[in-house]
């Protein structure tokens, strides 16, 4: 079972290359983005993330919304581990899988079912492993004959119906995503809706981001809203 | 308390290391991958690297050995050997500039071991170098036809080689994902370093000056894995350096990898 917890969470990017000089006196608060100002040695800083704090328990699904560069994706890159906060603390327990781009690791060259087994190891499956995913995935995506081919002949829903099987497919207990269902076309998109509706029930976690307010209403159990890297709003939806 | 996060900070490092290593199965795929996607949709595909390796050598023994005045049955195969294994330490230190650089989408996006990506990288050019090892084999096979067993001594040579380019590629990829102006550093000083170090010339051209060879670590480097090939013993100052720079290498690499490590993911 999963569980996800982080406490007064904080991450502070400096941003190299920018002297600063437009913005040397004053820092204009921006309606968009994290919080810029400098550090100790005079270097340009963004806190995309100032004290967020939260817990999510088995079969919560949440959805985070908020302006462009609020903090969504940074959230969800500390959420998946690869962004250590500078402060605060983060507890992941269970098996993380963080769909947070199509592409990652596939190979335009290489056939569908090739890229299975590409994506299935970036996830930290064995070859065995995915072997016996191989046909679930295939019957998710729905490319009949199209797995033998070179995924450069897809269209972009149909790669990312298949990286959306993969990750469906592989073992988890956390599942983040990033802006994920605005790709592929309605039947599609209706029908990974449902599968993580159904996912959540099996007490999954799952964190979306996401500026689609509807899909949030329709998908999750609760949602956050960011602003300028804090939470500015956490209510539970109720369930439709 | 400091000395308990620094020690923390360097089991983080270490686990690092040691869960990318365990993840074979990752690493040899991707590797796998990134050759044959270059090569995808070419007859010959990976061989040829084969080939262009071996043209190069066919077109550079001679041509060097007259204006060295070299025995051409004794430079030859130096050559050979030597310009193959000089361009696996090339890839390895020219790569190395760009092993974190060059994963940011995976780095930022999936909770992998770093040294992963490193791994990968000298996976890859291993594969490279396995098949250029057939134009040593074939130059070998004409020039040295007598086998000495002295010949497999070149796999320890090889394997140290290896696990050398491991630090070196976490060391120089930290610090490049950092200051961008190191890559075209090290891609220049890699260049340089070819006319430095014996590749085309013996070191005993140098005369009373030898030292200017020896002071090089990678002339020891090369030396470990071409010296076998050839039926000679490395000189014996070579394996010494080589287990030196190794332990001194991941010494200094653990201590700015603990230092470094959770920033990279900000810096790429």
């Amino acid at each position: 079972m999963g569980y996800v917890r982080a406490d007064n969470v904080v991450v502070q990017f400096p941003i190299y290359g920018a002297a600063g000089g437009s913005f040397r006196r004053t820092f204009i608060r921006a309606a968009t983005g994290g919080t810029l100002s400098r550090d100790e040695a005079q270097r340009v800083v963004v806190k995309a993330l100032d004290g967020v704090s939260l817990e999510l328990k088995p079969g919560e699904r949440l959805g985070l919304s908020g302006h462009n560069g609020s903090g969504k994706t940074t959230l969800l890159r500390v959420l998946a581990g690869t962004y250590e906060p500078i402060s605060g603390t983060v507890e992941v327990r269970g098996q993380v899988i963080s769909m947070l781009s199509v592409t990652l690791g596939m190979d335009a060259e290489a056939t569908g079912r090739e890229n299975i087994f590409l994506r299935g190891a970036i996830l930290g499956l064995r070859r065995r492993e995915t072997e016996k995913l191989v046909e679930e995935i295939a019957e998710f995506a729905e490319l009949g004959d199209y797995l033998e081919m070179p995924l450069r002949s897809y269209s972009s829903g149909m790669s990312m119906r298949l990286a959306f099987a993969v990750s469906m497919a592989v073992p988890s207990d956390v599942v983040l995503m990033d802006e994920w269902l605005s790709v592929g076309d309605q039947e599609f998109a209706a029908k990974a809706e449902a599968r993580l509706k159904r996912m959540g029930e099996d007490g999954h976690i799952m964190v979306l981001a996401t500026h689609d307010a509807s899909l949030i209403a329709r998908t999750c159990t609760r949602v956050i809203r960011l602003e300028h890297g804090r939470i500015a709003d956490d209510r539970p939806i109720a369930s439709a | 308390m400091a000395d308990a996060a620094r020690a923390g900070r360097v089991t983080l490092a270490v686990r690092d290391i040691l869960r990318a290593v365990a993840s074979v199965h990752v690493w040899h795929l991707m590797g796998w991958q990134e050759v044959r996607q270059r090569y995808r949709r070419s007859t010959l595909g990976p061989f040829w690297m084969t080939i262009s390796m071996g043209v190069l050598v066919a077109g550079m023994g001679p041509l060097y050995g007259r204006l060295f005045n070299q025995n051409i049955s004794e430079y030859f195969p130096f050559l050979a050997v030597g310009i193959i294994v000089w361009q696996l330490i090339f890839n390895l230190i020219q790569e190395s500039a760009q092993v974190f650089i060059g994963a940011e989408q995976y780095i930022k996006q999936v909770r992998m071991p770093l040294t992963l990506h490193v791994l990968r990288m000298v996976w890859r050019n291993t594969i490279v170098f396995a098949h250029n090892m057939v134009v040593v084999v074939l130059v070998l096979a004409f020039f040295l036809p007598t086998y000495s067993p002295v010949a497999l001594l070149a796999l320890p040579g090889l394997a140290v080689l290896l696990v050398n380019a491991i630090w070196l590629g976490i060391l120089l990829g930290t610090l490049c994902a950092r200051f961008r102006d190191f890559p075209p550093l090290i891609a220049m000083l890699a260049s340089v370093a070819f006319f430095l170090t014996p590749v085309m010339w013996r070191k005993e051209q140098l005369g009373q000056h030898t030292w200017a060879a020896e002071i090089n670590p990678i002339y020891h480097f090369m030396e470990v894995v071409r010296a076998p090939l050839l039926g000679q013993l490395p000189a014996p100052l070579s394996w010494p350096v080589v287990c030196l720079v190794t332990v001194v290498g991941f010494a200094a690499t653990v201590a700015l990898f603990a230092r470094y490590r959770s920033r990279i993911a900000y810096w790429v």
